[in-house]
């Protein structure tokens, strides 16, 4: 079906929507992430049912440290935010400056997952992994999957930022960009909850 | 090193894959693949295979190779039951080891469902719905092949679990703890997570596809209340799909790190809940139930209003129905645990949210009656099948209702009684539906019929033979007679009617012979079909010649209402007077090796992990990273296809003028 819009007003949609093609891939996306969504909502209550099965292990109040998290969350928020201006750039048509945009992102991205990955080798140092208890196996697998999510994001990136430098802005490579900022924002949303219900819930006594 | 290869056969070749009748079917098995092989070679098909079919995009093609696979895993499923039955009615002689008969109703019901029934309704979802849409392909080619090939390598590695390493045996549903390492150290298991993990992985991507396909791909003029009624099913399915597979892989995915790395989410201790697992899984499991039956209502409203001559009764309230059972679908799953003891209040909920779905449902089978009613109906296979499918399902899901009864549920509970339900509905409505589907559409997916006389032999002995084998289930239950069971004293009053159903169970086993002799004989003798229309059909598929070239429509039809293709033969138009001047160049989507590729590398990892062979794993994850990327930076993923090349096509078609 074609969008029922008239042809000039088309034209004035951004590039990646006034493909028909690459519309309905964006389409595709947004339906991908629902059954993204459905996945973490299955990991959130698989938590919230297992949030207290401590099993002899640590508490959630004993282990988590707010510093490390809350430096996770302004890393992880300013990167939703330079992705947001990468966007912006590619709708006027700015190649580098969107390439920058990406790879700060990029950047933060890593930064996110360098300090995560430290806290949960922290855990392991005082015996707290997954093998612990039910407690902590399930936020392991809810925390877990945010991060290889943001893990495969960086890496998509990086293939992004190769098609930019060869291809420019073109119909397609907008498309990728738009789609890639979606997953991004999504991430970053989930880890709002994230934030929400398992790091600062747990530090509820 | 040579310690190293007798732990590689204890491994692979377990005392349970070294049953005489397993090594008869490894014998078989070897000989029927050097065969192939050598007939392959010998008739230089090779080339042909990786360029038509190992490599297509094509959705017609596609649901061919479906169709093929869920054909073959019918026979594999069918062959577990008549074991089953076998031993059922044998019950003191060792027909089957206890082991043995806890493997085979395992692979039964996983196969019949996943294996089975999933790839069957794919198979006429990709065979029609961009026809009936009027579009050139789905809305994306590639990852429809992906979706197949996931699946397909999902469905062969659940199936070398009886030959290499031992079968699940857990029941279908897998729940822990018998599913735990420690109840259960075989990979059996294993190949059960992980072929149902890439499977779905494939359906969920399927799920999306034709969300978006039906959503935007639409022909002109072809509003949602003007979609053919099969495509208003192949939407809500995929909905369904959208919502409910991430569940099931996210139990999946944890029942299997709890094997393999030693989490304890399903673990009896450390914390660890199986009923959460019940929880997440039925989440899934039950909108899967409705997976499994709305394309069918699809296919019997699109079967009833053609060979009744009239237009289908109630289109807008045959909508709201289905919608309203999509919705209710996620509101039921508790009512498969009743006896979980979650508590008067959550299970009187979840059984009148039960009860609630039979109202749309009954509203669905009148309007079907009202559709024939007065119509000139016209009784071939497909129409037989849609008859026999309203008492039956009428039938089981009014045992469904009882079984919705939460203190009734508690004596019906795992009994003979729900066997015999599920058995009423997904039968009666899901293969009767397939069917039905199958001889109605077989004409536009291979240009000839099926023929008719014996498509009604097969028809009757399956509709007979199903009666036979499942009216005892239910009185077997309300007996006393549990699930699982594999042999119990003759006194109890049990033998006859299982002896009754055994008896009943070889009749279909005879039908499904039946219906593949009615195949293979029409594939070589079958009336063609030259019209393109041979049921005088209502819908946009039938305006094509059969089988369809590959663009599909050689210029996209514009759509003024409901049944499209009647209103235009009523009007006198069709498709087939094309002016040269019509056609244009068309871009379709470019054949491709990676889909292929990904599959196969899915496989590698997942064989590699079900006997955490990690090196092996690791290629293959490898594979799949590579398959990625490559599909990343392929901009060449569609050609144009000239208009010359259509021009000729369709002039040799008769379809030109001028």
């Amino acid at each position: 079906m074609s969008l029922p819009l008239a042809e000039e007003q088309v034209q004035k949609l951004p590039l990646e929507f006034a493909d028909e093609k690459e519309s309905v891939n964006i389409t595709g996306f947004w339906m991908f992430l629902v059954t993204d969504v459905l996945v973490f909502g299955s990991l959130f209550s698989t938590y919230a049912v297992m949030r207290h099965s401590y099993a002899m292990g640590p508490t959630a109040d004993q282990l988590f440290k707010m510093g490390p998290v809350m430096l996770e969350t302004l890393l992880l928020l300013t990167s939703s935010f330079t992705i947001g201006l990468g966007v912006f750039a590619m709708r006027k048509g700015q190649t580098r400056a969107l390439m920058f945009w990406l790879l700060l992102t990029m950047l933060l991205g890593a930064g996110f997952v360098t300090t995560e990955i430290h806290d949960f080798v922290s855990f392991a140092a005082i015996g707290a992994t997954w093998h612990t208890s039910a407690f902590l196996s399930a936020f392991d697998i809810l925390v877990g999957t945010h991060g290889a999510h943001v893990t495969f994001g960086i890496f998509w990136a990086l293939t992004l930022l190769l098609q930019l430098r060869k291809r420019g802005i073109t119909a397609r490579t907008a498309r990728k960009i738009y789609t890639f900022s979606l997953y991004w924002h999504f991430l970053d949303i989930v880890w709002i909850f994230i934030f929400t219900f398992v790091y600062l819930n747990g530090k509820i006594v | 090193m040579p310690s190293f290869l007798p732990y590689l056969y204890h491994t692979l070749f377990p005392p349970t894959v070294r049953y005489p009748d397993i090594l008869l079917i490894d014998f078989g098995l070897i000989m029927a693949g050097i065969g192939l092989l050598g007939f392959m070679t010998k008739t230089r098909r090779w080339g042909w295979l990786w360029r038509e079919w190992l490599t297509t995009v094509d959705h017609k093609k596609i649901a061919v190779m479906y169709l093929i696979a869920a054909i073959v895993m019918l026979f594999r499923g069918g062959i577990d039951a008549e074991m089953l039955r076998a031993q059922l009615a044998l019950p003191t002689t060792k027909f089957m080891p206890a082991a043995q008969y806890d493997e085979v109703f395992t692979t039964h019901g996983t196969i019949m469902i996943f294996f089975m029934a999933m790839p069957f309704i794919f198979a006429l979802f990709n065979a029609v719905v961009p026809l009936m849409i009027g579009a050139r392909d789905v809305a994306f080619p590639r990852i429809n092949a992906m979706s197949y090939w996931l699946f397909a390598f999902g469905a062969i590695l659940f199936n070398i679990s009886f030959v290499i390493g031992g079968s699940p045996n857990a029941g279908w549903t897998a729940y822990p703890p018998y599913t735990g390492l420690a109840f259960n150290p075989g990979p059996g298991e294993n190949y059960y997570f992980l072929a149902l993990i890439i499977a779905g992985m494939g359906t969920t991507m399927t799920g999306v596809n034709f969300l978006v396909t039906t959503v935007r791909m639409r022909a002109p003029g072809m509003t949602l209340m003007r979609m053919p009624m099969f495509v208003w099913s192949t939407m809500i399915t995929s909905a369904l799909i959208l919502f409910a597979f991430p569940p099931l892989t996210v139990a999946l995915a944890m029942s299997l790190f709890d094997r393999l790395f030693g989490s304890s989410f399903f673990t009896l201790t450390r914390g660890g809940m199986p009923m959460m697992y019940v929880n997440l899984f039925w989440l899934f499991g039950h909108p899967e139930v409705y997976i499994l039956v709305i394309p069918l209502f699809g296919v019997f409203s699109e079967v009833v209003s053609t060979f009744s001559k009239k237009q289908l009764f109630g289109y807008p309230v045959m909508v709201v129905s289905m919608l309203a059972i999509m919705f209710l679908s996620y509101g039921t799953w508790v009512h498969h645990f009743f006896t979980m003891g979650a508590g008067p209040a959550v299970n009187a909920f979840f059984g009148l949210s039960t009860m609630l779905i039979a109202i749309p449902t009954g509203v669905k089978i009148f309007n079907w009656i009202f559709t024939m009613w007065g119509g000139r109906i016209q009784l071939t296979v497909a129409m037989l099948y849609q008859l026999a499918f309203i008492p039956t399902f009428v039938i089981g899901g009014a045992s469904g209702v009882m079984l919705a009864v939460v203190p009734a549920d508690y004596q019906f509970h795992n009994s003979y009684f729900l066997i015999a339900h599920f058995h009423n509905v997904i039968i009666g409505g899901t293969l009767f539906g397939l069917l039905s589907g199958l001889y109605y559409w077989w004409p536009k997916m291979f240009g000839m019929k099926l023929n008719e006389r014996q498509g009604k032999v097969a028809f009757w002995l399956f509709f007979i033979g199903f009666w036979i084998t499942f009216t005892p289930q239910y009185l077997l239950g309300l007996k006393g007679m549990t699930r699982r069971l594999y042999t119990y004293p003759i006194g109890m009053g049990w033998h006859e009617l299982n002896v009754i159903s055994t008896f009943g169970a070889l009749i279909m086993g005879a039908a499904f012979v039946a219906l593949v002799y009615n195949i293979v004989w029409s594939l070589l003798y079958g009336e063609k079909d030259l019209t393109g229309d041979p049921w005088n059909g209502r819908t946009l598929e039938w305006a094509l010649p059969s089988p369809v070239p590959e663009y599909n429509f050689a210029r996209i039809p514009v759509v003024h209402e409901r049944d499209a293709w009647w209103a235009m033969k009523q009007r006198g138009q069709s498709l087939a007077d094309l002016k040269p001047e019509d056609v244009r160049d068309v871009e379709m989507p470019r054949n491709t090796p990676i889909p292929f590729l990904l599959g196969a590398s899915f496989f590698v990892v997942g064989f590699g992990m079900t006997f955490k062979f990690w090196p092996i794993a690791i290629m293959g994850f490898v594979g799949v990273i590579l398959c990625i990327l490559f599909s990343g930076f392929d901009y060449e993923d569609h050609h144009h296809l000239k208009a010359d090349v259509i021009r000729s096509t369709e002039a040799s078609l008769g379809r030109l003028q001028g």
